[in-house]
C-alpha cells in the first residue's frame, strides 16, 4: 500500500489531480451544494442529467479532445500546433457543407464527418511534413495555418454563417433520447479509451515517447522519427475534426471567427497542467484529459461567482500561473530539501531518544 | 549548386563561409525581398505606391508593432518567445484612457503609467521564466491572459481620450523636408510621420546597437545558440534572460503608448493579434525561434514585408479580407521554407537532405 502511494507520488498525475481535488474542495467551501446532480426535464422532453458537474464535463470535451492529439505531438515534436482551432473551423466548415447539400440522415452525418476528417487530416499532414521533414519548429510551421486558417474556413462557407438543424444533430451535440448523460461526454470516454488503447497494445505510445527524448538514439534503434511526427499529427488531426463536428452540433451553425475561438491555448494550457513536459519526451494522455477538466471547471467556478465573461481570463492566468508554479522543478526541489530537513530531524530526534 | 553559392555569399570573397554569418544572410534576403516588391508594386499598380505618403503610412499604422517586435526580437534570440505584446498593449492604452479622462491624468503620467505596466509584466515574466525555470510559452500565454482580462476589470466599455493635452501630442506631425506628393488640385502636400514612428526608429536603433556592441546583447546570442556552453563560460544565464524579458515587457508598454497615440482610445480589441504578427515580422525577418540568429534591422524589414503584401493584396482588387490572411499566410509559408533549405544548404552535412527527402541528417541541431 505504502508502496503504492509512494509510486503515485512520482507519477505525473499527481500534480493535476491536486489542482483538481483543491479546486474542489474549494467549491464545496463556498458552496455545497455546488456540484449536486438533479434530473431534469429539457425542452424536448426528455429526462437529463443536469447540474455544475455536468456542465463541467460536457463543456470540457472538445478541449479534452484536441488535447489528446496535442499531447502526443507536443510528446514527439518537442513544440506545439498552434493551428488546431483554425483547423477545427475548417473540418466544422466542411461538415455544414456536405450536410447542407443533402439531406440529413445518419449516413450522411457518417458521411460528413468522414470528409471533415480526411479535409482536416490533409491541412495537419501540411503542419507535419513541414515540422518533420523541413525540420521547423512546430509553432512557427503552425503559424501559417494559424492565420490562414479561419480565412480558409470563411472562403469555404462562401463569407455566410450557414446553419443546420436536425433532431439527429442535435442528439449529437445535445442527449440521444432515453441516455440522460451528455452526448460529447460518451463520444469523449469512448474515443479516450480507444486512443489508450491503441497505446497500451501497440509500440505507437512507446515509439512517439522515444522520438521526443531523443530524436537520433530513435534513429539508430530502427524507428523513424519522420514517420512517427506525420502519425502524430494525423491522430490530432482526426482529433480536431472530431472537436469541430462535435462543437458545431451542439450550437448548430458554424461561425468561422468565432468556433473554438482561442481553444489553442487553452488546449496548450491542459497538455502543461496535465504533466507533460512541453519541451518533448513522456507523455500522460489522462493527465491532459484531466489538465482540460481543470481548465473547465474554473471557467465554471468562476461564472458561478459571478465575474464577468470578459474578465474570467485575468484570474484564469492567476491561477494557471500558481498551478505552474507548484509544478516547475526549482520549487519541486525546495519542497524536497525542505521536506529532507524535516524528516532528517525526526530521525535525529528519534536516535537521541534511544539514545537517551 | 555552386551559382547560388556564389550569388549568396559573393563571388569575390574566397573564404565563403565566413563571409556571411547566417543572421547577415536571412536578413540580407528579407531585405532584398522587401524592395523587390516594393519596386515591382510600384511598376504595375503605380498609383499609391508611387506615394511617399503611402510608404511612411506602414511606419505611421504600425509603429506599435514595429516596437513590440523589437522587444520580441531580443526574447527569441535568447531562446524564449513572448505572447503577450499585443494583450499589454491594449491593456496600457486602456488604463492610459482611464487615467486621462476619468482622474485627470497629465500626458507625463500616462507615459509613466505605461512604462510602469510595462515593467511590471515584463519583471514578473523574467522572473517566471528565468529563476523559477518555467516554460516562457505559459508564462507569457498567462501574462497576455492577464493582461486582456484586466483591461475589462477596468473599463468594460471602450473609452476615447479627448484630453487636450494629450490630444494635442496625438494630432502633432512631423513634416519631413523635400519628401511629399502632389495632391488633387496640383499643390505640394508635405509627407509626414507620427511622432511614434520616431520612438520606434529610436528603438530600432538602441536595440540594434545593444544587440550588437554591448556585453549583454553578445551574452544573449550566446545563451541562445547554446545555453550549456554559455553557462560554462561563465554567462549568468538567468540573469540575461530576465533582462530580456524585461526588456520586452518595457517595450510593449512603450509600444501600447505608441498605439494610444495613433489611435487615441482605448478598447479590449486594441492589438488583437498582434503578438502572432510580431512573431511573423521575425520569422520574416530571420529570427529563428531556437535562438542565436536574429537581428532586429531585419524584424524592421520582416514587418514592412508583411504590411506591403497585404497592401499589394488590395491594390491588386482582391479587397476581401480572407485574401490578405491567406496571402500573409503563404508569404511566411515561403519564408519560412527558404530559411530552413538555406541553412540546410549552409551546414555541409544537411545538403543530403534534398535528394532523399526521408534521409536522417548526421548533424545539426536536434
Amino acid at each position: 500500500m505504502g508502496n503504492g502511494i509512494r509510486k503515485f507520488m512520482k507519477s505525473q498525475l499527481v500534480i493535476p489531480l491536486l489542482s483538481l481535488l483543491l479546486l474542489v474542495i474549494f467549491n464545496l467551501i463556498r458552496d455545497v451544494g455546488f456540484f449536486s446532480i438533479s434530473i431534469t426535464t429539457n425542452n424536448q422532453g426528455h429526462r437529463v442529467l443536469s447540474g455544475n458537474l455536468i456542465s463541467i464535463f460536457n463543456g470540457a470535451s472538445a478541449i479534452a479532445i484536441i488535447s489528446i492529439g496535442m499531447t502526443l505531438i507536443t510528446s514527439c515534436c518537442k513544440g506545439q500546433d498552434i493551428s488546431v482551432a483554425a483547423l477545427a473551423a475548417i473540418a466544422g466548415s466542411v461538415f455544414v457543407s456536405v450536410l447542407r447539400s443533402h439531406e440529413i440522415t445518419i449516413p450522411v452525418i457518417i458521411l460528413a464527418f468522414i470528409f471533415s476528417c480526411l479535409v482536416s487530416v490533409l491541412f495537419s499532414l501540411f503542419n507535419g511534413v513541414l515540422v518533420a521533414v523541413f525540420k521547423i519548429q512546430p509553432m512557427i510551421a503552425t503559424l501559417i495555418l494559424f492565420s490562414a486558417g479561419r480565412s480558409i474556413a470563411y472562403w469555404i462557407n462562401g463569407g455566410a454563417t450557414p446553419t443546420v438543424s436536425s433532431p439527429l444533430l442535435a442528439s449529437i451535440g445535445g442527449f440521444i433520447p432515453g441516455i440522460p448523460i451528455p452526448t460529447p461526454i460518451i463520444i469523449m470516454v469512448i474515443f479516450l479509451v480507444l486512443i489508450s488503447l491503441v497505446l497500451k497494445l501497440t509500440n505507437l505510445g512507446l515509439y512517439t515517447q522515444v522520438v521526443g527524448i531523443n530524436e537520433r538514439t530513435a534513429h539508430l534503434n530502427g524507428i523513424n522519427p519522420v514517420l512517427m511526427k506525420l502519425t502524430a499529427f494525423i491522430i490530432s488531426g482526426v482529433c480536431v475534426a472530431m472537436a469541430g463536428c462535435i462543437t458545431v452540433c451542439r450550437i448548430g451553425l458554424i461561425n468561422h471567427e468565432t468556433l473554438l475561438l482561442d481553444t489553442e491555448m487553452d488546449v496548450i494550457l491542459a497538455v502543461a497542467i496535465g504533466g507533460t513536459s512541453l519541451g518533448g519526451g513522456r507523455f500522460s494522455l489522462f493527465g491532459s484529459v484531466i489538465g482540460a477538466y481543470i481548465i473547465q471547471a474554473l471557467t465554471v467556478t468562476l461564472y458561478a461567482m459571478k465575474v464577468p465573461s470578459a474578465a474570467v481570463k485575468a484570474y484564469k492566468a492567476v491561477v494557471i500561473i500558481l498551478i505552474v508554479m507548484i509544478n516547475s522543478p526549482v520549487v519541486k526541489d525546495f519542497f524536497i530539501k525542505l521536506y529532507r530537513k524535516l524528516f532528517k530531524k525526526q530521525v535525529e530526534t528519534k536516535i537521541s531518544i534511544k539514545a537517551s | 549548386m555552386k551559382k547560388i553559392w556564389e550569388l549568396l555569399t559573393g563571388k569575390t570573397e574566397k573564404k565563403r563561409r565566413e563571409s556571411l554569418s547566417n543572421t547577415t544572410l536571412l536578413m540580407t534576403i528579407t531585405v532584398c525581398t522587401f524592395f523587390g516588391m516594393y519596386l515591382i508594386a510600384m511598376l504595375i499598380w503605380q498609383g499609391g505606391f508611387l506615394n511617399p505618403q503611402q510608404f511612411l503610412d506602414l511606419f505611421n499604422n504600425n509603429a506599435y508593432l514595429l516596437i513590440i517586435a523589437c522587444g520580441l526580437t531580443m526574447v527569441m534570440i535568447s531562446g524564449g518567445i513572448d505572447i503577450s505584446g499585443g494583450g499589454i498593449t491594449a491593456l496600457v492604452t486602456m488604463v492610459c484612457v482611464v487615467y486621462l479622462e476619468d482622474h485627470g491624468g497629465t500626458v507625463l503620467g500616462s507615459m509613466l503609467i505605461a512604462l510602469g505596466i510595462g515593467l511590471a509584466f515584463g519583471l514578473i515574466h523574467g522572473i517566471l521564466v528565468a529563476y523559477f525555470e518555467i516554460q516562457p510559452f505559459i508564462v507569457t500565454l498567462a501574462g497576455m491572459f492577464l493582461a486582456r482580462g484586466m483591461i475589462t476589470i477596468v473599463s468594460i466599455a471602450p473609452r476615447t481620450a479627448s484630453q487636450e493635452a494629450f490630444l494635442k501630442l496625438k494630432h502633432a506631425r512631423v513634416t519631413l523636408p523635400g519628401i511629399g506628393y502632389y495632391g488633387k488640385s496640383g499643390n505640394f502636400i508635405p509627407a509626414q510621420i507620427e511622432p511614434g514612428v520616431i520612438a520606434a526608429i529610436a528603438i530600432v536603433i538602441i536595440v540594434a546597437v545593444i544587440l550588437k556592441w554591448t556585453r549583454f546583447g553578445r551574452n544573449l546570442y550566446a545563451i541562445g545558440g547554446n545555453s550549456h556552453s554559455a553557462l560554462t563560460l561563465g554567462i549568468n544565464v538567468k540573469r540575461t534572460k530576465f533582462f530580456a524579458y524585461l526588456f520586452a515587457g518595457l517595450l510593449s508598454g512603450i509600444g501600447g503608448y505608441v498605439y494610444l497615440l495613433h489611435t487615441g482610445a482605448g478598447d479590449a480589441a486594441n492589438a488583437a493579434q498582434a503578438e502572432m504578427q510580431a512573431i511573423a515580422s521575425n520569422i520574416i525577418g530571420g529570427t529563428l525561434l531556437t535562438g542565436g540568429v536574429g537581428n532586429v534591422i531585419g524584424t524592421l524589414f520582416g514587418m514592412l514585408s508583411l504590411k506591403t503584401i497585404t497592401n499589394i493584396v488590395i491594390a491588386s482588387g482582391l479587397t476581401k479580407p480572407y485574401y490578405q490572411s491567406i496571402t500573409t499566410g503563404l508569404m511566411l509559408c515561403f519564408f519560412i521554407l527558404l530559411q530552413s533549405l538555406i541553412l540546410a544548404v549552409r551546414e555541409r552535412g544537411r545538403i543530403k537532405l534534398f535528394p532523399g527527402w526521408m534521409r536522417f541528417r548526421k548533424t545539426g541541431k536536434m
